[in-house]
């Protein structure tokens, strides 16, 4: 079969809300899901440091069990029914976002490695002609995220900390900023 | 756990993020290079959503309101196609646009032109079995930004796409044949491969038009290939 040239990506511009926004979901983890519920807040900046206004994030991410919500994961695990794993959320007008999910167990990895929790991030605003990638991982998942694979690829360990977002003491809520520029610049993923 | 992933881009086939002709790339674009990463189960599930989200007249721009928006009626179809040219089916499209005069219902829009009591400029489908879908609605004008001096954007629509993972996820502009706006748009000539710029423009199509009521457009959308085997990088 012939191969077709895929469209190319466009910026959203400064408008996307009025098409967007009616799928805005800051709570993934409405109902009866299994497992922590965390929120996750941070702010995204742009190569000035100014706050990004009109930025949107989507992401996904597998159940409390490590399981994905999709024909293609096969694994042998108990599905949540509650979570579809997925969220939009848009950045308010100090550049904030703010949402809360439950945490996501780990997934297989290449060959026989496991990744360590994770959610995967796709970020989308004017200025940007195609959305880019990015990964969440967490604090409190040491050990795990030594042994992740993806994290891995990331040599400098300065880099490597923009893709862990930090647990702050005694609740459930982690703190997750995307630099886009600058000595922080969050590590975007080529995937 | 190896799993089949999708295709990389051909260079020049999708816009890099730095392109200094569209200013506002400039401070939100990433300096440093991206990191290659293999894909995982991760990247190739992602969300799927049937029809209970979307309602039956949610494909038609012109209803909802309590007379009929100005402008020019056009339909507009197509089919959302995977790399191999097979349909995606069940996917979610949603639209959205200015008005007829070049004005989208926003706050942060200040062009001097008309707002529309009887257009809000946003839509959504599910495509068929076959990969169609299908809108209503009024071909959006031009407009003026500060990106250069007398700057104008070529008329267009913006269209979102899911597809099967989170990797065909894709959000593009259609624009319309013929627009002598389109050599000056730098959003537009963003990509330097002309084959695939002129994807992202839509055919007249006289088979889709309806008779005594709107003009029709094809406008048919190529979703991120899938390699044949399980790879690594």
């Amino acid at each position: 079969m012939s191969k077709l040239l895929p469209t190319p990506s466009q910026t959203v511009g400064p408008y996307y809300s009025i098409g967007l926004n009616w799928l805005i979901t800051n709570d993934l983890a409405a109902g009866a899901t299994a497992g922590e519920r965390i929120v996750i807040t941070g702010r995204v900046t742009d190569g000035d440091g100014a706050p990004i206004p009109d930025a949107v994030l989507e992401v996904w991410q597998a159940d409390a069990h490590g399981r994905y919500a999709h024909a293609e994961d096969r694994q042998d695990k108990p599905k949540d029914a509650s979570f579809t794993g997925y969220g939009r959320i848009g950045t308010d007008k100090d550049g904030v976002f703010r949402f809360t999910t439950v945490k996501p167990g780990a997934v297989p990895g290449p060959g026989n490695s496991l990744q360590a929790p994770h959610i995967l991030v796709a970020l989308f605003m004017r200025g940007l002609l195609k959305h880019l990638y990015t990964r969440i991982y967490f604090s409190d998942e040491t050990a795990a995220n030594a042994a992740d694979p993806v994290l891995g690829l990331v040599d400098d360990p300065a880099r490597r900390a923009t893709l862990i977002a930090q647990r702050a003491n005694g609740t459930a809520e982690y703190r997750w900023d995307i630099a886009m520029q600058g000595d922080k610049e969050t590590v975007f993923l080529d995937c | 756990m190896d799993v089949v992933g999708y295709r990389r881009n051909q260079p020049g086939t999708q816009p890099e993020y730095l392109h200094p002709a569209y200013g506002s790339s400039v401070k939100r674009s990433p300096t440093k290079k991206l990191v290659l990463v293999p894909h995982t189960l991760t990247e190739i599930t992602g969300p799927v959503y049937g029809h209970e989200r979307v309602g039956a007249d949610d494909n038609d721009l012109t209803k909802g309101h309590a007379g009929q928006p100005i402008g020019e009626r056009i339909v507009l179809t197509g089919r959302v196609l995977d790399g191999d040219g097979r349909p995606v089916p069940n996917t979610l499209v949603e639209l959205w646009q200015c008005n007829a005069t070049g004005r989208y219902l926003h706050d942060n829009d200040q062009h001097d032109a008309p707002i529309d009591p009887n257009f809000t400029g946003a839509g959504r489908c599910i495509t068929a079995a076959d990969g169609t879908y299908r809108f209503v609605t009024i071909k959006p004008g031009a407009y003026p930004w500060r990106n250069h001096p007398n700057a104008w954007r070529p008329a267009h629509l913006h269209f979102s796409l899911f597809g099967p993972s989170f990797l065909t996820r894709l959000v593009t502009q259609m624009y319309f044949p013929g627009d002598p706006l389109l050599p000056f748009d730098p959003i537009f000539n963003c990509v330097t491969d002309a084959r695939a710029r002129e994807r992202m423009i839509s055919t007249f199509d006289l088979d889709s038009t309806v008779p005594e009521f709107a003009l029709g457009y094809r406008f048919d959308i190529v979703l991120r290939g899938r390699d044949a085997t399980p790879m690594g990088m």
